[in-house]
């Protein structure tokens, strides 16, 4: 801030949250927001309502300092979010919770793990930790599932699991991203106690929220209206409401949408069901069963829906909603019962029953790399439309769901409720005859939601379309023609809306589906649930709370050592993993240490004898009967020598002159031709020197016999001595080089692929939004794999030592202390890979091109780094395992000790910093 | 199965491919530079070969030997004493060391036949082997030139003229070039199918694909075609412009029929690749069971040391691998310049461990879909 600000606008900017000014964001062609300045108020619950969901995600990532700054000023909490100081000043008094079920989440990590990592990233000590976090699950309902992997929860459990870890820590402020869509009404009502709760022991704490109930939103403090990437109006409910003279904030918002908009929302009818029951049912079920080992997520669940019905199932999250659904379009096998669509069993196989019906699946699982139009061209296409009628088709979906001028984009920069539209117009692109949604309308923006309800009722009136869906709005279930409850796997009760109420006695649906509920539940366990008080009183008023100020700053081995727990947890989760790559490099080696063999032997050869006297037959005897050569049936001509030497089926042809013994007695000189196939080349050289060795041989020998006499024999002898490998076998020499080989490649691999994973499947926001810093991060991840990369080395030189039989000569010591720099290096250069690639399939290939070949032909395994040329030569000098292949064979052969290969110690120190900084800094702090 | 069907989600896997810029710079290095750097990264048979040596004689005939040592088979000998030698080698400063012993002149033109010392550090895996006939050779021949001077030789005149096929000048840059090409074809197929089947069950779009009417078959037809095209059009480019032109190597035989073979062999990889991502239940284990698979393909095919050499059983087991066929149908059509008369075994081989994989993995594939969802 300018020194010359004057003071009262400083102190009105302490008095604000957030202040932003002139933001624009864009997304390649998607305008997100459209220079926005606005002014949050701090200590009070501040809600976001945005029809279409069009820079709402955005303005939170900005706040939350998660997303990088596009253009204009972001002021959060008393300082610039563009300023990496104040960013990771501020950083742990905020929490973040991004939209989508579970993104931020560690899906092979149970429940509590969840938790306990934030707690721990947050540096709460251990009985703090285990006190918040039991209180936070007990409040939630998540207790009796702490031991659940994330990943098997259901998607509106994944919501407060993603609400304890941002809650984990006491923040000032608490960014919640539609934090109850897909949420139960129970829980959600649940979940907005322990909001109020939460807030009751920190007043000063500010809650920036987005939520798509409007029920919900009357209750803020402040609200901000968006549309289109502009904010429409701001302001107390009851003030919006009196701006726009109307009674219900649904109806406010609809008074401050831009004209064209307003005049395009139509409230949402529905006629009466016509007379129903033409014989044969759409949907039935009978006695359906569904157990995943000893869980039973359906229980006996029986239904029958009509054609042209309009059925809904609403239940509490993990109820086994999804299950069922799964179970009637084939997904999943019924353990139990039986399930008919249109009268015919439910089969896996069946084409043509998929072709009638539409299925949207809860998660988004359409193809992020397809554009909108791609996406539905290709289901048109695989639901067989005539190919002249799909652009009409996709034009008219297009239409129908408001997709119109996002066509061209991918659908990961749009927003969730655009995108749960596309899934939509997906399900429905082939106009079935039934349609089965789970939760199809969960944050999308009432408007929106009105509108494709009211396109639902059209076609199940109008064109008798079943459908079958689930939803947690209850204002949508009212509208279903009958609707079922189901919980814990169980249909509680299932009958039309007004019938279910009426026998509840209540007046709406949401109170008779929490009568039923409470009901169930309280049979299951007969446990009072905490009263509100009790937990009150159990929260503590920020005194126990914040964690220690040296937090924030720029290295904490705290936070460091949580990622590793955590990253180990994970790999501990995954013992095929374990297993893989110690099997794999022991398994790797033996077939290196065996099958590269250097020791060229049996090589297949034939030969043109022109001659065929007794002096030619014994030169070729000289050769038929080393161990090199195996003799194959002679030549006939030229032409076969050629076409046997292309087909590869010899490796060297001899070819004897005629008059060859004739030519030799009289002195005359005589040349004998030798053809090696030169394809390959090394073969070839040793073939050559086999040649001329064997060659030398017999003339040595011939001149011996035919004149007796010692002079002939060789004026000097070469006694070579091959030193570290006597017997010149290629297994002493492999097996050195192939340890430093598989402990490249397979740690680095691994490293690559957990940086680039949490990446792709969204856990990477975490480094956006807590304090931990890149360098925790990455060192924190890499850990664990240093270990497991040292485990594979310690098996591998046992390997060699019992195996092979190559005792370690130099000192074991030294070779242990290079492998671990070696691969702490190996993991690094994972590191520094990852952090320019963005899927998972790029990150594998890479790092397989830049390991395999850099290690196997650049390092000096066959040829030592210094008669290397080009390109290899520069990459081989600089490259890790050089050096480590340096310090192995010297310890393992040549028994040296630290004092002879410290030169080799030099660039592996050096790589390890280097690779570590590199990496670092490629990595994004930031989302662009 | 329908075409059509493939068709449209075999467009799909390139539009999805496309999406990925850093794949494709990846791939276009794999292809450009990497094979490159790998073939010229040895360009002569014998390369600058560090030698030392200890000359204890100082004669006429020592310093001969000296001389016959140049560049670009040896680097410049050092001159060096018996102590240092040791040590040298110890710190791999020279992979010869050669002790010319005192007398040596005297001794051999006595014809008492003395006998130099070379010391080779047998680490140096291929350079120690070859550089040690090459020696012998060099120094023999040195030996017999000095003693022509001296006296008519008596030894029966024999001449080798020895001759390399295919390769005359036996360039290593051309193989090396080649057989990269291969294990970059290999290992691209695998990855490219293994890889998006995982990706697409982590991300839930099989779940997706099974929802709708398309069988098994064809999806992974379409996975199978679309992936084997952009490595096809990829070593297609490399081979005619890097291979054939940064690289200079001749081309012997018929660029198409390497092209078919090339397709055969990418309809064995790639269904193997869908195998292993059937196998694999995450990335990482993906990662790893790639490296495993990968690693004896390429080491035991014989690309990187000859098959006959290697144990008979591991010989026999890897007639099982497409990469054995490959590379041999590779190398007869590179190099020997070979028709489909002589290289036909290698096609139909191809086609049959094809068949084969492809049945194999199609079944775990379909097994294996129910429980991906």
């Amino acid at each position: 801030m300018k020194a010359d600000a004057a003071p009262a606008d400083r102190e009105a900017t302490e008095q604000l949250l957030a202040r932003l000014r002139a933001v624009t964001l864009r997304y390649r062609r998607t305008l997100a927001l459209d220079g926005i300045d606005l002014d949050l108020p701090s200590g009070c619950l501040v809600g976001v309502i945005c029809p279409d969901g069009v820079g709402k995600s955005s303005l939170f990532s900005l706040v939350a300092g998660s997303r990088k700054i596009q253009s204009g000023t972001v002021e959060v909490l008393g300082g610039s979010m563009a300023d990496p100081r104040h960013r990771r000043n501020v950083c742990p008094r905020i929490a973040y919770m991004p939209q989508g079920l579970g993104r931020n989440l560690y899906p092979t990590l149970s429940v509590f793990e969840n938790v306990d990592f934030f707690a721990r990233l947050f540096g709460h000590d251990r009985r703090e930790r285990e006190r918040r976090i039991a209180e936070l699950l007990d409040a939630t309902g998540l207790a009796p599932f702490a031991d659940r992997h994330a990943g098997k929860l259901s998607g509106g459990m994944k919501q407060k699991l993603g609400l304890c870890c941002s809650l984990i820590h006491d923040p000032d402020l608490l960014i919640l991203d539609e934090p109850t869509t897909g949420v139960d009404p129970l829980s959600r009502r649940r979940f907005w106690e322990l909001i109020d709760r939460i807030r009751a022991g920190r007043p000063s704490m500010s809650v920036l929220i987005a939520t798509a109930y409007m029920e919900e939103a009357a209750q803020f403090d402040w609200l901000v209206a968006m549309n289109s990437g502009q904010v429409l109006a701001t302001g107390t409910p009851a003030e919006l409401m009196r701006k726009t003279g109307t009674t219900t904030l649904e109806d406010a918002f609809i008074a401050v949408l831009p004209p064209a908009q307003r005049d395009a929302y139509r409230p949402v009818v529905t006629p009466p069901g016509s007379a129903m029951g033409d014989g044969v049912a759409a949907i039935e079920a009978e006695g359906l069963s569904m157990r995943f080992g000893d869980f039973t997520a359906v229980d006996g669940v029986s239904f029958r829906i009509e054609r042209g019905e309009i059925f809904g199932f609403v239940g509490s999250n993990g109820c086994g909603k999804t299950t069922t659904m799964k179970m009637l379009t084939g997904l999943l096998p019924a353990s139990e019962g039986e399930a008919r669509l249109f009268g015919r069993p439910v089969a896996p196989h069946d084409l043509d029953t998929r072709r009638r019906v539409g299925y949207m699946s809860q998660s988004f699982s359409l193809y992020g790399e397809l554009t909108v139009r791609q996406n539905l061209e290709l289901h048109a296409r695989l639901f067989r439309l005539p190919p002249e009628a799909i652009a009409g088709r996709v034009r008219e979906m297009a239409e129908r769901f408001d997709l119109g001028d996002v066509m061209e984009s991918l659908p990961a920069s749009l927003p969730l409720g655009r995108r749960q539209r596309l899934s939509l117009a997906v399900a429905m692109i082939h106009g079935p005859e039934m349609l089965i949604l789970d939760e199809p309308t969960s944050g999308v923006d009432p408007v929106a939601r009105d509108s494709f309800w009211q396109i639902m009722i059209d076609l199940a009136r109008r064109d008798r379309v079943t459908i079958f869906i689930s939803t947690h709005f209850m204002n949508e279930a009212e509208r279903c023609d009958r609707i079922s409850l189901m919980h814990a796997g169980r249909v509680l009760a299932s009958d039309a809306p007004a019938a279910l109420m009426e026998k509840c006695g209540v007046t709406t649906l949401e109170e008779a589906f929490i009568t039923y509920l409470e009901e169930a539940t309280e049979e299951a366990q007969a446990r009072p649930a905490p009263a509100a008080a009790e937990v009150a009183a159990a929260m503590p008023p920020g005194a126990a709370g914040r964690a220690p100020a040296a937090d924030a700053g720029f290295f904490s081995l705290r936070r460091l050592l949580s990622y590793t727990r955590r990253e180990g947890l994970e790999l501990g989760r995954d013992p095929i993993r374990l297993a893989l790559s110690l099997i794999g490099s022991l398994l790797l080696m033996l077939v290196m240490g065996y099958g590269i063999t250097l020791d060229v032997e049996d090589l297949p050869f034939a030969v043109l004898d022109r001659d065929q006297s007794t002096l030619s037959r014994d030169y070729v005897l000289n050769l038929a009967g080393s161990r090199y050569f195996i003799q194959h049936p002679p030549l006939a001509d030229d032409a076969d020598l050629d076409r046997r030497l292309r087909r590869g089926e010899i490796s060297l042809a001899i070819e004897i002159p005629p008059g060859f013994a004739r030519d030799l007695r009289r002195g005359t000189p005589v040349v004998v031709g030798a053809w090696i196939d030169g394809a390959m080349p090394t073969r070839a050289e040793t073939v050559l020197g086999y040649v001329q060795g064997m060659h030398a041989h017999w003339l040595a020998s011939l001149a011996r016999r035919t004149s007796g006499a010692v002079t002939a024999a060789e004026p000097a002898t070469i006694q070579t001595r091959f030193r570290y490998n006597p017997d010149v076998k290629s297994l002493p020499a492999m097996v050195p080089a192939v340890i430093p080989l598989l402990l490249m490649m397979i740690p680095a691999i691994l490293s690559a692929l957990s940086v680039v994973r949490e990446k792709e499947l969204g856990s990477i926001v975490n480094l956006y939004v807590t304090p931990v810093t890149r360098l925790e991060f990455l060192v924190g991840k890499q850990i664990p794999y240093i270990g497991m990369a040292m485990g594979n080395y310690v098996m591998l030189a046992l390997m060699a030592v019992t195996l092979f039989g190559m005792p370690v000569k130099g000192s074991f010591g030294v070779l242990t202390a290079a492998a671990l720099l070696y691969v702490i290096a190996a993991t690094s250069l994972g590191l520094v890979i990852s952090s320019f690639t963005r899927s998972q399939v790029a990150a594998l290939f890479g790092t397989a091109v830049l390991t395999i070949l850099p290690a196997v032909e650049f390092s000096g395994m066959h040829d030592p780094v210094t008669s290397l040329e080009g390109i290899g030569a520069v990459i081989g000098r600089i490259y890790p395992t050089t050096h480590f292949l340096t310090i192995s064979r010297g310890t393992f052969s040549k028994g040296l000790g630290l004092a002879d290969l410290n030169a080799a110690f030099v660039p592996l120190l050096l790589a390890v910093p280097v690779l570590t900084i590199l990496g670092v800094v490629l990595l994004r702090k930031q989302e662009r | 199965m329908r075409p059509a069907n493939v068709l449209h989600l075999g467009i799909k896997e390139l539009r999805s491919l496309w999406r990925d810029p850093v794949m494709l710079v990846l791939i276009v290095y794999a292809f450009s530079v990497s094979i490159y750097a790998a073939a010229t990264v040895m360009p002569e048979t014998l390369h600058k070969a560090p030698i030392a040596i200890v000359d204890e004689d100082r004669s006429q005939l020592s310093a001969r030997i000296v001389d016959a040592l140049y560049p670009p088979y040896f680097m410049p000998p050092v001159l060096i004493t018996q102590k240092e030698m040791d040590s040298r080698m110890d710190a791999g400063l020279d992979t010869f060391a050669l002790d010319i012993p005192p007398g040596f002149q005297r001794d051999v033109l006595a014809g008492r036949t003395p006998a130099i010392q070379l010391n080779v550090d047998a680490t140096r895996m291929s350079q120690a082997f070859t550089g040690s006939g090459y020696l012998q050779s060099i120094i023999m021949g040195e030996v017999s030139a000095f003693l022509q001077g001296y006296r008519a030789s008596s030894s029966p005149r024999v001449d080798l003229a020895l001759r390399a096929r295919f390769n005359p000048q036996l360039n290593k840059s051309w193989f090396g070039g080649a057989m990269e090409l291969v294990s970059h074809i290999t290992m691209l197929a695998i990855v490219l199918t293994g890889a998006a089947l995982i990706r697409e069950r982590e991300h839930g779009t099989v779940e997706h694909l099974l929802a709708m009417p398309v069988t098994p078959l064809e999806i992974m037809v379409s996975k199978v075609g679309a992936m084997a095209l952009v490595v096809l059009l990829a070593s297609t480019c490399s081979l005619l412009i890097v291979v054939q032109g940064a690289l200079g190597v001749p081309i012997e035989g018929s660029i198409l029929l390497f092209l078919v073979g090339t397709a055969l062999h990418l309809f064995a990889t790639t269904s193997l690749g869908i195998f292993l991502g059937t196998v694999a239940r995450s990335m990482p284990q993906f990662g790893i069971l790639m490296m495993l698979v990968l690693m004896p393909l390429q080491i035991l095919s014989g690309s990187v040391t000859p098959r006959e050499s290697m144990p008979r059983f591991i010989q026999f087991v890897m007639l099982a691998a497409p990469d054995t066929h490959f590379v041999k149908l590779a190398q007869a059509i590179l190099f020997r310049g070979a028709g489909f008369d002589v290289v036909w075994p290698q096609f139909l081989a191809l086609v049959l461990i094809g068949a084969a994989l492809f049945t194999l993995s199609l079944a775990r594939f379909r097994t294996a879909i129910g429980t991906m969802a």
